[in-house]
C-alpha cells in the first residue's frame, strides 16, 4: 500500500485515474478499523486532508459549505451553524467521541455507506447536496443520491466527493436529529431519525422533512409526514399518525442491534419525537 | 501461620489501617510508565501468533504445516503435538480447579476443535505480518459436526456430543454413555415437601441469562525467552505468576522450577486471568526457536477464545408464610461450561440463597459442555446469575405478602451460629447491617417520579483464604520493602503498605510494596476468592511482627537489658522503665551489622478464616416506555467489609461490581450466528457500561470485623457483583410492572414485554 497525500483537487483526480486500487480517506476512522478488520489494503491511500478546499468550513452567501474532510469536531464550534442548522450539528456531534470526532467528516460519513451513519439523515432532511470532483470535471448531486446501498456509492472509483452544501433555514425553520442506542454513547444507531420543519406565523406546519436511518439499506424518507403535517399544527393525533407512516416505511433487518419489530416501532417514536424538537426550535427561531 | 485472631476493638486506635493515602504504584499508572504485559520488548524477539478454529466444533483430520514453516521470517511453528497429553485428574469447584487434560487440550487442540476460535497452532516470525501470512498457509483439514451452544439442547439425549469420554459424575446409577452433562450438584436440607406446605404464598420461575465476558482492557499478553540453559523466564500479566509457573511448566512436561515468571503490571482480570492460554504456547515456541517470542491476543481473540462465563437456565421455587418467613426453596440450574467441564453451577446453588435462614432446600446444579470458549472466574464465579433469580423471586414474594423487601430480608436474615443454606454455621458476619444501611440511606426514601422504580437486591460471597508468601526488609535507611507473589488488581500494594505501615509504626511512604516474581518470594495462590487483603495481609503482618520482634531484640542487645524490657511504638524502641533514648527504625538499621546482619523476615499462610461477604444494593430506574430503554437513575451499593483497610480501594471494588453487574442486567451477552460464531467480538457491540451510562454509585462501608483477621478485614472484590442484575429488573418492576426473568435485559426485550403486556 502506497500512501499518498495530494494538496490539490487536480492533484486528487490524476491520483485516481493513475490507479484504480486508490482509495480516497479523511479522517479514517472508518477507514482504518475496515483495514485491521482485513479488508484488502486498496494500492494507494490518498488522504484528502491537506486539500484546503476539503477541509473548510465557511458561509458563502445563503449557503453553508462544508469541506468533505473537515473534522466534525470543527461544527459545533461555528456559533453561526449551532444556530442555523442545530441538528446538523448534533448528528455530526453524536459520532463517537471527542477523539474520533477531532478526525471523522461528515465526507467520510456520507461514503463509507453505512445505513446508521449518523449524519446522513440530518444531512438530507436539509436538502445537502453534494460537490463530486473526477475527470470530466465537478457534478453536483443531492446528498440522497450519493449512497446506493450499504457500502456502496454512486461515486466512479475516480470520483471523490469535495464538499457539502446546505441552504441557510428561512425564518421560523429548525431541523433535529435524534438516534436510539443502548448505551449513551460510543455505540451505532439501531435507528436515527432527522426531521426538519417551517412553521407558519399560527405555528402551523409549512414544510416537512422527515428521514429516518439504521432502518434500511439507505435512508428512507417519510413523505407522508408531510402529507399529514402540512398546513396543520402538531398535535398528537397528527403526529401519532406520522409515527404510523414512519414505522410503515422502514424496511429493517434482524440483527446483532436489534429486531425489524424493534426498529419499525422505535423509528416512529423517534420521528416524532425530532419533530416535536425540531419544530420547538423553529418556534423559538420565529 | 502465628498470626493468632484476635477480634477487633470495633472503635481501634489505629494509625493507618483506613486512610487514604495515594497508592504507590499510582504515578506509574497515570504517567503511563507502569510496564503491563504487552510492554516489555527483548532484543531478537520474535512475534507469535496463533491459528484459531473457525468451526465451532469440528475433528481435525490433518494439520500441515510445511508451506508454513518454510516461509520466509518463520523461526518456529507449533500444534498440539509439540505439547504433552496430560492425565485427567484434579477435582473441586470454583476458582482454581482445573482438569490437567482438558487445560492441555484448550491451549491447544488435539483431534478436535471444541469452539470457533480454539487455538490449534502457533508460528513465531520476524514480524506479526509475517507470523499472520504463516497462520494463512498452514493447511487445516476439518470435518465439521454439529455444535451446541444453548445448555438445554446440549442437555438432550440427541444433543451432539462433545467428549465421547465424558460420563455424568454425581448420577447413580453411573451412566453408561456419555453425555454433555459433567456433572450433577446437590444441596438436600431438610424437607421441601414439608416447607412448601408450610407456605401460603409460593412462587416460581424460569430464568435465563447469556455467557458474559469479564472485559478487562488488557488483552492477554506475553514474552516468552527459554535460554540455552533450557530455563524458561516469562514476562505476563495475569492474577496469579505461581499459576502460569504451574501451568505453563505442566503442560510443557516440566518441573515448575524450569519456569521464571515475572509479573507485569496487570490492566484488568476480575477472575479471567487465572489460568493459561498464550504464556505456554510462547514459551514452546522460544524453546523451538532459540528468541523470545511475544505473544499479545487482540480484542477479537479475548472474545472468541478466553473465559466468559456460563450463561444458565434456572428454575426455582419459593415458599413463604403470610407473615414473610421463608419456608421451603428448590429448583435447578444448568450452567454452561464452555468447551470442557467446569462451571461454577455449584456455587450458584450455595450461594442463591446464603443471605437467609431458610431450613428446607433442595436445589440441584448441572455443569454442561457447550462448544464455547472453556468458561473461567469472573468476579463471585456463580453468584451472580443464581442470585438474579432468586433475588427476583424473593422481590415478589416480598410483594405477595405485602412486606417492604428490605424487611422481608431482614425478617429472614442469616446470623451468626445458624446453619448456612449450603452447609456450614455462620460465624459472625454483616448480612443485617448491608440491609439496614440501605434502608436508613437517604436514597431508600427519595421520591420517585413517572416511569421510575426503584428496586433492591442483596447477595452473598463466601471470600476464600489460601496461600500467601510475604517478605518484609528493613533497608538501610530505616524504610521497609514488603514483598508478596499477590498481582495487584484491585489497590492491593496500597493495602499491603498500609498494613505494614500499622505493625512497623512506620509512614506508609516509607514502606515500597513489591509484586515478586516466583523467584523472590514464596509461592502465593492467584489474586481471586477476594483473598489478597485478608491471605496476603496476614503473611505481611506476621513478617512485620517477626521484623518488630527481631528489631526488640537488638534494642534489647543494644542496651543489653531483657527485651521484655523493649516496647515497639510508633516505629521506635523504647526503654518500658524509660532510661534509655529511644532508638527508630532507622537507628536500628543503621546499626544492623553490628546486631546480627540485615534485618529481614518470611511468614507463610494457609489463611483458613476468610469471612463471608454480604452487599445489600438499591437500584433507580427509569423506563422509556416507548424505547424499552432504561437509565440507571441512582444507586447504593452497602457492603460489609469487615474492616476497610484502604476505604477508596473497597469503594472501588464495591463500585466496580455493581458496574459490571449493570452491564450484566443491561446489554452483555455472547451472540452467536447460526454457525456458533460469535458475532459481537469486540466493544462495539459487546456492550459493556460507559462511563456516561452510570450514576455516580453511592457506597457504604459496613464494618463488621471478620473474627478470622487481626483487623477484622473480609475480602471485598467480589460480592459487589452479585446483586445488581435482581436489583436492576426489581426496579423495572416497579418502573412497569413487569417480572423480566432474562438477561441481559435489553431495551430490545424490555420493549418486547412492555408490548406484550398491552403497553
Ligand atoms: C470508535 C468509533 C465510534 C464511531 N461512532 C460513530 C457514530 O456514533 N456514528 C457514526 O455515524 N459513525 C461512527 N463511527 C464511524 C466513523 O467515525 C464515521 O463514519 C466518520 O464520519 C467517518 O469519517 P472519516 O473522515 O473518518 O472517514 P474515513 O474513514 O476517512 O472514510 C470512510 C469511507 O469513506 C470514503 N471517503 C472518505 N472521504 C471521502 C471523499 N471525500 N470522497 C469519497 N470517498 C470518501 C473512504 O474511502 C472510506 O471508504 C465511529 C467510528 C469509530 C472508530
Amino acid at each position: 500500500m502506497r500512501y499518498v497525500a495530494p494538496t490539490s483537487i487536480e492533484e486528487t483526480v490524476s491520483v485516481l485515474a493513475g490507479d484504480v486500487r486508490a482509495q480516497v480517506y479523511a479522517g479514517a476512522t472508518d477507514f482504518i478499523p475496515q483495514l485491521r478488520m482485513g479488508r484488502p489494503e486498496p494500492g494507494v491511500a490518498v488522504d484528502l486532508k491537506r486539500i484546503d478546499r476539503l477541509t473548510d468550513l465557511r458561509r458563502e452567501g445563503d449557503t453553508w459549505v462544508i469541506g468533505a474532510a473537515t473534522p466534525s469536531a470543527r461544527l459545533s464550534e461555528e456559533e453561526d451553524l449551532v444556530a442555523e442548522l442545530p441538528g446538523l450539528v448534533e448528528a455530526a456531534h453524536l459520532i463517537g467521541s471527542d477523539q474520533i470526532q477531532s478526525r471523522a467528516s461528515l465526507g467520510g460519513n456520507l461514503c463509507n455507506a453505512s445505513p446508521a451513519a449518523d449524519s446522513v439523515p440530518a444531512m438530507v432532511v436539509n436538502d445537502g447536496r453534494a460537490v463530486i470532483a473526477g475527470p470530466a470535471g465537478m457534478r453536483t448531486i443531492p446528498v440522497a443520491s450519493v449512497v446506493t446501498g450499504p457500502g456502496s456509492t454512486s461515486l466512479a472509483t475516480d470520483e471523490f466527493l469535495v464538499e457539502l452544501v446546505f441552504d441557510r433555514p428561512p425564518p421560523r425553520t429548525a431541523d433535529a436529529y435524534l438516534r436510539f442506542i443502548p448505551r449513551t454513547e460510543m455505540d451505532i444507531a439501531v435507528v436515527g431519525a432527522g426531521a426538519r420543519l417551517t412553521l407558519d406565523e399560527a405555528g402551523r406546519c409549512q414544510e416537512v422533512s422527515v428521514a429516518l436511518g439504521a432502518v434500511a439499506p439507505t435512508v428512507v424518507m417519510v413523505p407522508a409526514a408531510a402529507d399529514i403535517l402540512v398546513g396543520n399544527p402538531l398535535t398528537d393525533e397528527a403526529l401519532k399518525r406520522v409515527a404510523a407512516e414512519a414505522s410503515a416505511v422502514c424496511n429493517p433487518i434482524d440483527d446483532k442491534r436489534g429486531t425489524k419489530a424493534y426498529r419499525r416501532q422505535v423509528a416512529g417514536v423517534l420521528a416524532v419525537r425530532a419533530l416535536r424538537l425540531a419544530a420547538d426550535r423553529a418556534a423559538r427561531t420565529g | 501461620m502465628t498470626v493468632t485472631a484476635t477480634t477487633t476493638d470495633p472503635q481501634p486506635g489505629y494509625k493507618w489501617v483506613g486512610t487514604r493515602p495515594v497508592r504507590h504504584d499510582g504515578l506509574d499508572k497515570v504517567t503511563g510508565r507502569a510496564r503491563y504485559g504487552a510492554d516489555l520488548n527483548l532484543p531478537g524477539m520474535l512475534i507469535g501468533a496463533v491459528l484459531r478454529s473457525p468451526h465451532a466444533h469440528a475433528r481435525i483430520l490433518s494439520i500441515d504445516t510445511s508451506a508454513a514453516e518454510a516461509m520466509e521470517g518463520v523461526r518456529a511453528v507449533v500444534t498440539g503435538a509439540d505439547f504433552p497429553m496430560l492425565e485427567s485428574g484434579g477435582e473441586g469447584s470454583g476458582e482454581e480447579y482445573y482438569d490437567p487434560l482438558d487445560l492441555c487440550r484448550n491451549v491447544m487442540a488435539r483431534d478436535k476443535v471444541l469452539y470457533e476460535g480454539h487455538a490449534l497452532a502457533a508460528v513465531a516470525a520476524t514480524s506479526r505480518r509475517e507470523a499472520l501470512a504463516a497462520l494463512a498457509a498452514i493447511e487445516v483439514d476439518y470435518e465439521v459436526l454439529p455444535h451446541v451452544l444453548d445448555v438445554s439442547e446440549a442437555m438432550a439425549p440427541d444433543a451432539p456430543i462433545l467428549h465421547e469420554d465424558l460420563i455424568t459424575e454425581g448420577v447413580e446409577p453411573v451412566p453408561t454413555t456419555p453425555s454433555n452433562v459433567a456433572s450433577r450438584y446437590v444441596i438436600d436440607r431438610g424437607d421441601i415437601e414439608k416447607g412448601f406446605a408450610e407456605a401460603d404464598v409460593i412462587v416460581e420461575r424460569e430464568f435465563v441469562t447469556q455467557p458474559v465476558h469479564q472485559g478487562y482492557i488488557e488483552p492477554h499478553a506475553v514474552v516468552a525467552d527459554v535460554g540455552e540453559d533450557g530455563k524458561a523466564t516469562v514476562f505476563c500479566s495475569s492474577q496469579g505468576h505461581f499459576m502460569v509457573r504451574a501451568h505453563t511448566a505442566e503442560l510443557l512436561g516440566w518441573e515448575p522450577s524450569r519456569v521464571k515468571v515475572i509479573p507485569a503490571e496487570i490492566g484488568g482480570g476480575f477472575g479471567g486471568k487465572t489460568t493459561v492460554y498464550v504464556e505456554p504456547v510462547a514459551t514452546r515456541l522460544s524453546q523451538k526457536a532459540g528468541r523470545p517470542v511475544k505473544i499479545v491476543m487482540t480484542r477479537d481473540e479475548v472474545f472468541r477464545a478466553t473465559g466468559p462465563t456460563s450463561g444458565c437456565k434456572i428454575r426455582l421455587k419459593v415458599g413463604a408464610t403470610r407473615d414473610g418467613r421463608l419456608t421451603a426453596v428448590s429448583g435447578s440450574m444448568a450452567y454452561q461450561a464452555g468447551a470442557f467441564k467446569g462451571s461454577p453451577v455449584s456455587l450458584g446453588c450455595m450461594c442463591a440463597f446464603a443471605p437467609y435462614t431458610i431450613e428446607n432446600v433442595f436445589l440441584e446444579g448441572f455443569d454442561v459442555v457447550v462448544n464455547m470458549p472453556k468458561v473461567t472466574a469472573y468476579r463471585a464465579p456463580g453468584a451472580p446469575m443464581a442470585s438474579f433469580a432468586s433475588e427476583t423471586l424473593l422481590d415478589e414474594i416480598a410483594e405477595r405478602v405485602g412486606m417492604d423487601p428490605l424487611e422481608f430480608r431482614l425478617h429472614n436474615a442469616a446470623e451468626e451460629g445458624v446453619r448456612s443454606v449450603y452447609g456450614p454455621i455462620h460465624k459472625r458476619i454483616g448480612f443485617r447491617e448491608t440491609v439496614e444501611a440501605v434502608r436508613d440511606h437517604p436514597h431508600y426514601s427519595i421520591e420517585l417520579g413517572p416511569n421510575q422504580g426503584r428496586g433492591v437486591a442483596s447477595g452473598f460471597w463466601f471470600n476464600f483464604g489460601g496461600s500467601s508468601s510475604a517478605t518484609v526488609h528493613i533497608n538501610e535507611d530505616g524504610t521497609a520493602s514488603v514483598l508478596t507473589g499477590s498481582p495487584d488488581i484491585g489497590g492491593s500494594r496500597a493495602s499491603m503498605a498500609l498494613m505494614a505501615a500499622e505493625e512497623l509504626g512506620i509512614d506508609v511512604y516509607d514502606v515500597t510494596p513489591i509484586v515478586s516474581d516466583t523467584e523472590s518470594v514464596g509461592y502465593t495462590d492467584v489474586t481471586g476468592g477476594s483473598r489478597v487483603t485478608h491471605a496476603t495481609g496476614l503473611a505481611v503482618i506476621d513478617a512485620c511482627r517477626k521484623v518488630v520482634a527481631d528489631l526488640r531484640a537488638r534494642a534489647a542487645m543494644v542496651w543489653d537489658v531483657d527485651v521484655d524490657e523493649v516496647e515497639w511504638v510508633d516505629g521506635r524502641a523504647q526503654h518500658v522503665s524509660g532510661d534509655r533514648a529511644p532508638m527508630t527504625t532507622r537507628d536500628l538499621a543503621a546499626d544492623a551489622a553490628g546486631t546480627g546482619g540485615p534485618i529481614t523476615a518470611s511468614a507463610a499462610v494457609n489463611a483458613r478464616g476468610a469471612g463471608a461477604a454480604f452487599s445489600t444494593q438499591v437500584c433507580d430506574v427509569e423506563v422509556d416506555p416507548e424505547t424499552g430503554y432504561v437509565k440507571i437513575l441512582r444507586y447504593t451499593t452497602a457492603q460489609d467489609a469487615g474492616r476497610a483497610i484502604h476505604p477508596s480501594y473497597v469503594e472501588g471494588q464495591m463500585q466496580g461490581g455493581v458496574a459490571q453487574g449493570i452491564g450484566w442486567a443491561l446489554n452483555e451477552e455472547y451472540i452467536f450466528d447460526a454457525d456458533g460464531t460469535m458475532e459481537n467480538p469486540g466493544f462495539l457491540d459487546y456492550r459493556m457500561p460507559v462511563a456516561s451510562d452510570l450514576p455516580m454509585i453511592d457506597t457504604v462501608i459496613v464494618e463488621v470485623p471478620n473474627p478470622g483477621h487481626p483487623y477484622g478485614v473480609r475480602g471485598v472484590g467480589e460480592v459487589g457483583i452479585v446483586p445488581p442484575m435482581a436489583a436492576v429488573a426489581n426496579a423495572i418492576h416497579d418502573a412497569t410492572g413487569l417480572r423480566l426473568s432474562e438477561l441481559p435485559m435489553s431495551p430490545v426485550k424490555v420493549l418486547e414485554a412492555i408490548g406484550a403486556n398491552g403497553g
